[in-house]
C-alpha cells in the first residue's frame, strides 16, 4: 500500500485509478475514462513560485493603496478604490453584495497570496511551514471564491459604460488590478497536491 | 464492453482524499484523511439532494434578480433604473457591442446553461441514465469553469456607486444586484455539491446489466 500510495492516481471526476507516469515538459494526463485533467507537469520551480507570490503580494498592495480610475465632470472629481466600493456598497444598504465584494476581490485573493507566501518561503529553505496543514486546506477551500479576474473585466464594462458621460483618467491601481490578475492566475495555477509533495521531499 | 475495463478506486477499495489528493484505504464508516485530516468519502454527501435545493434557492431567486433593477441612475435628467437586461440593451445602443455580448453572456447565458446543465445532470443520473457518460462529464466541468463570470455585473455595480457620486449625477445600487450575487454563490454551491462520479457509477452498473443479460441470453 505504501508504495501504491505514491504511484496510482485517482480520477475526481469519475473514480477511474490510473498509474502515474513521469510527464514530458507540457504534456497533461488525461483520465482515459472520462478525459478530465489528472496531473500536469510542474514547469515552475519552488523558487519561481515564491517569487510569483511575493510579487503578487507587493502588486496586491499597490492595487488597493491606489484609486482604480478618476471621473471628471465640470471641474468635479471622484475616484474609487476597491476599498471606497466596498464601505458605499455597505452604507448603500447592499450589505450582501458589499461583503461578497470583500471576501471575493480582497479577503481570498488576500489569504491567498500570502499563505502561498507563507508555505513555499519555509519550504525554500528546508523547513517545515508553521500550521502547514490548516493553511493547505484553506488554500484548497479558497480557490474557487477569488475572483479578481472577474473584477478586472467588470471594471473595463463600468468605464465604459460612464465614458460617455465623463473624463476617464485611468489611475495607477487599474494597471496594478491588471497585473495582479496575470500574477494570481499563475499563483492559483500552483497545485495544492504538489506543494504536499514538495513538503515531503524537503522535510518529511 | 469494447473498452477494456478500467478499475475505479470503489472496487479496489482505495479512496482519494478530495482536499490534499493522498490516497488511502477505505474501511466502512467515517475516516478522516491520514495526512491533512480532511473528513473522506467515496461520493460526496448527499449529493443530489444538496444539489437541488441549492439549484431550486437559485433558480427562484433569478426571477427577482432580472426583474427588480439593478442600478438607479440620477442625474439633472431625472431618474433612470436599470435591470441586468436593460443594461446589456443600453452598452448595445451605446456601441460597445462586444461588451454588450461579454456581459449578456456572463450575466444571462451563464446562469442559464448552469441551470440547465445541472437539471440534466441530476436527472439523467437520478433515472441512471448511461447515455452519453463523457458528453455529461464535460458539461459539468464547463459549468463549474464558467460559473463563477456572472459576478460581472455585480462587480460592475459595486464599482460605479463608489465612483459616479457627484452633486448632479449620482448611481445608486437596485435591489437586483443582491439576488443576483446570491443566484451566482447558490449556483456554485449546488455545482460544487453534485458529485461527477455519479455519472459514472450508473453507466457502469448499467453496461454490467447489459453484460449480464447478454450471457443470460447465450446460455
Amino acid at each position: 500500500m505504501d508504495s501504491a500510495v505514491h504511484t496510482l492516481v485517482i480520477c475526481e471526476h469519475c473514480d477511474a485509478v490510473h498509474r502515474k507516469h513521469d510527464l514530458e515538459r507540457g504534456e497533461v494526463a488525461r483520465c482515459v475514462r472520462c478525459q478530465a485533467v489528472l496531473y500536469r507537469r510542474p514547469w515552475l520551480s519552488l523558487d519561481s513560485m515564491f517569487a510569483l507570490a511575493l510579487a503578487a503580494a507587493i502588486t496586491f498592495l499597490i492595487a488597493n493603496i491606489w484609486p482604480i480610475v478618476t471621473l471628471e465632470l465640470n471641474g468635479h472629481t471622484s475616484s474609487a478604490t476597491l476599498w471606497k466600493a466596498i464601505i458605499t456598497t455597505w452604507h448603500d444598504g447592499i450589505g450582501v453584495v458589499s461583503v461578497l465584494a470583500a471576501l471575493m476581490l480582497f479577503f481570498f485573493p488576500m489569504m491567498q497570496v500570502l499563505l502561498f507566501a507563507w508555505v513555499l518561503g519555509f519550504l525554500r529553505v528546508g523547513r517545515r511551514p508553521p500550521g502547514f496543514i490548516h493553511i493547505m486546506r484553506m488554500l484548497h477551500a479558497i480557490r474557487p471564491w477569488s475572483m479578481i479576474e472577474v473584477f478586472m473585466l467588470g471594471t473595463l464594462v463600468a468605464v465604459v459604460k460612464v465614458g460617455d458621460i465623463f473624463e476617464v483618467v485611468l489611475q495607477p491601481g487599474i494597471w496594478a488590478f491588471a497585473a495582479l490578475t496575470v500574477l494570481l492566475a499563475l499563483v492559483a495555477s500552483f497545485d495544492v497536491r504538489r506543494i504536499w509533495v514538495l513538503k515531503r521531499e524537503c522535510c518529511g | 464492453m469494447s473498452e477494456a475495463h478500467i478499475p475505479t478506486a470503489g472496487e479496489l477499495g482505495i479512496i482519494a482524499c478530495h482536499c490534499c489528493g493522498q490516497l488511502c484505504q477505505h474501511v466502512h464508516g467515517d475516516i478522516c484523511c491520514a495526512r491533512c485530516g480532511a473528513r473522506l468519502h467515496r461520493r460526496k454527501p448527499n449529493s443530489l439532494a444538496r444539489c437541488w435545493a441549492l439549484l431550486i434557492a437559485a433558480m427562484i431567486l433569478y426571477i427577482p434578480a432580472n426583474v427588480l433593477p439593478i442600478m438607479l441612475t440620477g442625474s439633472l435628467f431625472g431618474k433612470e433604473s436599470n435591470t441586468i437586461l436593460s443594461g446589456v440593451a443600453e452598452l448595445w445602443r451605446a456601441g460597445s457591442w462586444d461588451l454588450a455580448v461579454i456581459v449578456f453572456v456572463a450575466s444571462i447565458m451563464v446562469p442559464l446553461l448552469k441551470f440547465a446543465a445541472l437539471l440534466v445532470l441530476l436527472i439523467s443520473v437520478q433515472r441512471r441514465k448511461a447515455w452519453r457518460t463523457r458528453g455529461r462529464a464535460h458539461l459539468f466541468r464547463l459549468v463549474e469553469g464558467i460559473g463563477y463570470w456572472s459576478m460581472l455585473d455585480v462587480f460592475v455595480v459595486t464599482l460605479l456607486v463608489a465612483l459616479v457620486r457627484f452633486q448632479l449625477t449620482q448611481v445608486d445600487p437596485g435591489p437586483g444586484v443582491v439576488y443576483f450575487g446570491l443566484v451566482v454563490v447558490l449556483t456554485m454551491l449546488a455545482s460544487m455539491s453534485f458529485d461527477p462520479r455519479l455519472i459514472w457509477d450508473h453507466a457502469v452498473t448499467e453496461d454490467e446489466k447489459k453484460s449480464q443479460e447478454a450471457e443470460h441470453d447465450r446460455a
